[in-house]
């Protein structure tokens, strides 16, 4: 129970609202969910998949008749980003699974969103077509040419309405500028550039130019062998154009300033929290690998998600986080079958809502967790179709660690781990989280009272 | 769903991860396999304390009566008398035998190895896996044979020596494990002394395969000189036998010795294993794609062979050093 969004304190009970995609039991591995993005408005609801496809939900009108359905979210438009490919040079297939979809700011009736997978970035305009032109002269409606010798009338086209059909068109692609991995992509503040980040390489680009863009940052090493961390994670700073943070599967973090340099290979900030020995294993530099970053709205703090926990920072401080959360500290002794199963490389996100005073993360039987960071209290929820009824308040849930296990609790072992939840996305100014379980989407809302 | 995966199998499952990663989907991810190597490397310190563990019990009970295997506080072994608990030890009557058993220094303190285990922290002791030798580990205070208490993290065995009127000809003796041949050796002075070895029943017990020769001329091989003073008189001499591993041979990314190419058909194969984890022992050896390699279009050709010799299955095949 959470303090909802504004300045009065109170308890928020999340509800069930939507679920999007199949019941199947087999799932196919291209309806995988693999990225959930509200645009700036909250209008729309952005996911990607394994498949490269892009799916984008728009909000209803709120209703005056039904005010409890404060919004639905229905299919606005759907497309095929990005198709396998296969690199003849390096005999590599390239996956067309999108890994990050940022939304650009609404400057026009048009929708841009940049799309991304392993390689290459596209720029996509979600556009409206309710009018179409009619009476040409020089072809009937079928769009057959007419013979002009037996034209004997000109008239002038008119727009009459139609149907409405959302279109999608890829306006810019973004290609061959990544050796490695992409695994994230920033929007700048200032609306006309963006940066993608690889493994070892953080690229900058203007989105008018697609046949060049700028390193900012290159950590590879000289000799390959020598390497000992990747990038992770980046993003830009919410206001300041100049700066931007990437985090590194070292566990640290690095903010850095490009009115400094052109390759900012030297960070202005370097977060990092000393390692507590007495929690050293073999897995240690599996475990503090950061899978997110996350500035928060107020461009004060930045939220990164290990693998057990996550943290707040304070650009200020950077000997320690100033708040660290535990996402599910009973796997830590779980860690060498979460190793041979490969859990243990999930990459979960982390979002915050829109006041900055509750983050988000997903865990493992389709659990995801919010924790409040005021009142310094978390729940446990779960998105199953279970609990799917309309408006069904969902009930908190709760793993027991050991010894007598309540009715209701659910005990470590039991854990589905193939039901997580890495992707996790929050309207930016009403309490409405999108949830991605595998192949379905869950949007649950706080209930109106 | 308790963990109880040794080094072995830990180390059998990674190496399987990053070859299962060569034909993933998508291409090599880096990140994952880096993650996979700093595994690999934890493991195998854990694998390598725990053979030097089994070569320390083997002396034990190669010497039932007590000679004196100790532990040593961390400090460096003080040149001068021995521990308390060493002076204890009653000392074999037969110098013949003294003679004959001659691995291991003379000083107070005398040691077979030293295995400073530096990258992984004593903490690996409470390592959630299986402990196969629980003897190794030795919290603080804690009474190992002998009575003497370990750091926790280092083994020193000792040699079996006995006080300062040791045998002269093996005066300031070391005694070194190879990695991959198991040959145990004595280094006199700082050169290799592979006769005074094949005379100790002592050495050879512990290690399999000792007649073995000596390694062929041009191999370097890697070995751990001793840490201990040296007596007076006696000079110190230049490291024989060609490798050095100068600091801590464990650390990560440090100097790589050359290896013997091998066959990693059976990874299995604890014989086998040896290799691997040195291929695997400094940094992030051998996980780059070949086509990653090549497309980063080297400076010059030598460089591209390098780094294409790294890259090609590097796993399997030698590690060129600097």
């Amino acid at each position: 129970l959470l303090a909802g969004f504004g300045s009065v304190m109170q308890d928020v009970l999340w509800c069930f609202s939507q679920v999007k995609g199949t019941i199947d039991i087999g799932v196919t591995e291209a309806d995988i969910i693999s990225t959930v993005e509200f645009n700036h408005t909250g209008e729309l609801l952005a996911t990607g998949d394994k498949g490269g496809r892009v799916v984008i939900f728009q909000r209803e009108q709120e209703s005056k008749n039904q005010p409890h359905r404060r919004g639905e979210y229905n299919v606005y438009s759907t497309f095929q980003s990005h198709e396998p490919e296969f690199d003849y040079l390096k005999s590599l297939e390239i996956e067309e699974k999108i890994n990050k979809i940022r939304w650009l700011p609404q400057q026009n009736a048009a929708y841009f969103l940049l799309s991304t997978n392993d390689k290459t970035v596209k720029l996509w305009k979600v556009s409206e077509r309710d009018k179409r032109p009619e009476g040409y002269n020089l072809k009937d409606e079928d769009g057959r040419l007419r013979d002009p010798s037996m034209i004997t009338m000109l008239r002038v086209p008119v727009l009459r309405p139609m149907d409405l059909m959302v279109e999608a068109t890829p306006r810019r692609v973004f290609a061959n500028a990544h050796t490695y991995h992409i695994n994230s992509i920033s929007v700048n503040s200032d609306y006309e550039t963006y940066m993608s980040a690889d493994d070892l390489r953080i690229n900058l680009w203007n989105f008018e130019i697609t046949n060049q863009s700028f390193n900012i940052v290159d950590i590879k090493p000289a000799n390959m062998e020598e390497l000992t961390e990747v990038i992770t994670a980046a993003e830009f700073h919410p206001h300041h154009c100049n700066t931007f943070v990437y985090s590194s599967s070292k566990g640290t973090i690095r903010l850095c300033d490009m009115r400094t340099a052109a390759l900012c290979d030297r960070h202005a900030k370097f977060f990092e929290e000393p390692e507590d020995p007495s929690n050293r294993s073999f897995f240690s530099e599996i475990i503090s690998s950061i899978s997110d970053v996350k500035f928060s709205h107020s461009g004060r703090y930045i939220m990164t998600r290990d693998y057990l926990t996550v943290k707040v920072w304070d650009l200020n401080m950077e000997n320690r986080p100033i708040e660290t959360y535990q996402v599910h500290d009973y796997l830590r002794s779980k860690l060498c079958s979460l190793y041979e199963n490969d859990c243990i490389f999930d990459k979960f996100e982390c979002v915050w809502n829109g006041s900055d005073s509750v983050i988000m993360t997903g865990s493992y039987n389709n659990f995801f967790r919010m924790f409040d960071r005021n009142t310094k209290r978390d729940v446990t929820l779960e998105a199953s179709r279970e609990n799917s009824k309309p408006r069904a308040i969902l009930k908190p849930r709760k793993v027991c660690v050991g010894g007598k296990r309540r009715k209701d609790e659910i005990s470590v072992d039991s854990l589905d781990f193939s039901k997580k939840i890495l992707h996790t996305a929050w309207h930016p100014s009403e309490n409405i989280i999108a949830v991605a379980a595998t192949n379905n989407l869950y949007i649950f809302q706080d209930k109106v009272n | 769903m308790e963990c109880t995966l040794d080094a072995q199998s830990l180390i059998s499952i990674s190496l399987r991860k990053i070859h299962s990663s060569r034909t993933q989907r998508g291409g090599i991810k880096l990140h994952k396999n880096l993650l996979v190597s700093y595994v690999l490397r934890n493991a195998r310190q854990l694998y390598l304390s725990e053979r030097y563990a089994e070569l320390y019990r083997r002396q034990q009970q190669h010497y039932p009566d007590g000679a004196p295997l100790l532990a040593m506080p961390a400090c460096p072994p003080p040149a001068a008398a021995a521990p308390p608990e060493l002076a204890a030890l009653p000392l074999p009557a037969d110098t013949q035998d003294r003679e004959a058993r001659s691995c291991g220094a003379a000083r107070g303190g005398a040691e077979l190895l030293e295995v400073p285990v530096c990258a992984a922290p004593p903490e690996l002791q409470r390592a959630p896996c299986r402990d196969s030798s629980p003897g190794f580990y030795r919290a603080p205070g804690s009474a190992g044979p002998g009575g003497g208490g370990a750091a926790p993290g280092l083994l020193y065995a000792a040699g079996c020596d006995f006080g300062s009127g040791g045998a002269p000809h093996c005066s300031s003796r070391t005694t070194v494990l190879d990695l991959d041949t198991h040959v145990v050796t004595t280094v006199e002075n700082g050169y290799l002394h592979q006769d005074c070895c094949s005379q100790c029943p002592c050495c050879c017990q512990p290690a399999p395969g000792l007649a073995s020769p000596p390694p062929a001329p041009g191999t370097k091989r890697k070995y751990y000189p001793g840490q201990e003073e040296e007596e007076e008189g006696v000079e110190e001499g230049e490291p024989g036998g060609g490798g050095v591993a100068g600091g801590p041979p464990f650390a990560p990314c440090t100097k790589r010795a050359r290896f013997e190419e091998y066959s990693a058909e059976h990874p299995q194969d604890s014989s086998n294993i040896s290799n691997l984890i040195s291929i695997f022992g400094s940094g992030f050896t051998g996980l780059v794609s070949r086509q990653q390699a090549d497309s980063e279009q080297p400076l010059n050709g030598q460089l591209c062979s390098k780094q294409a010799l790294a890259s090609l299955g590097a796993w399997t095949r030698a590690i060129v050093a600097f």
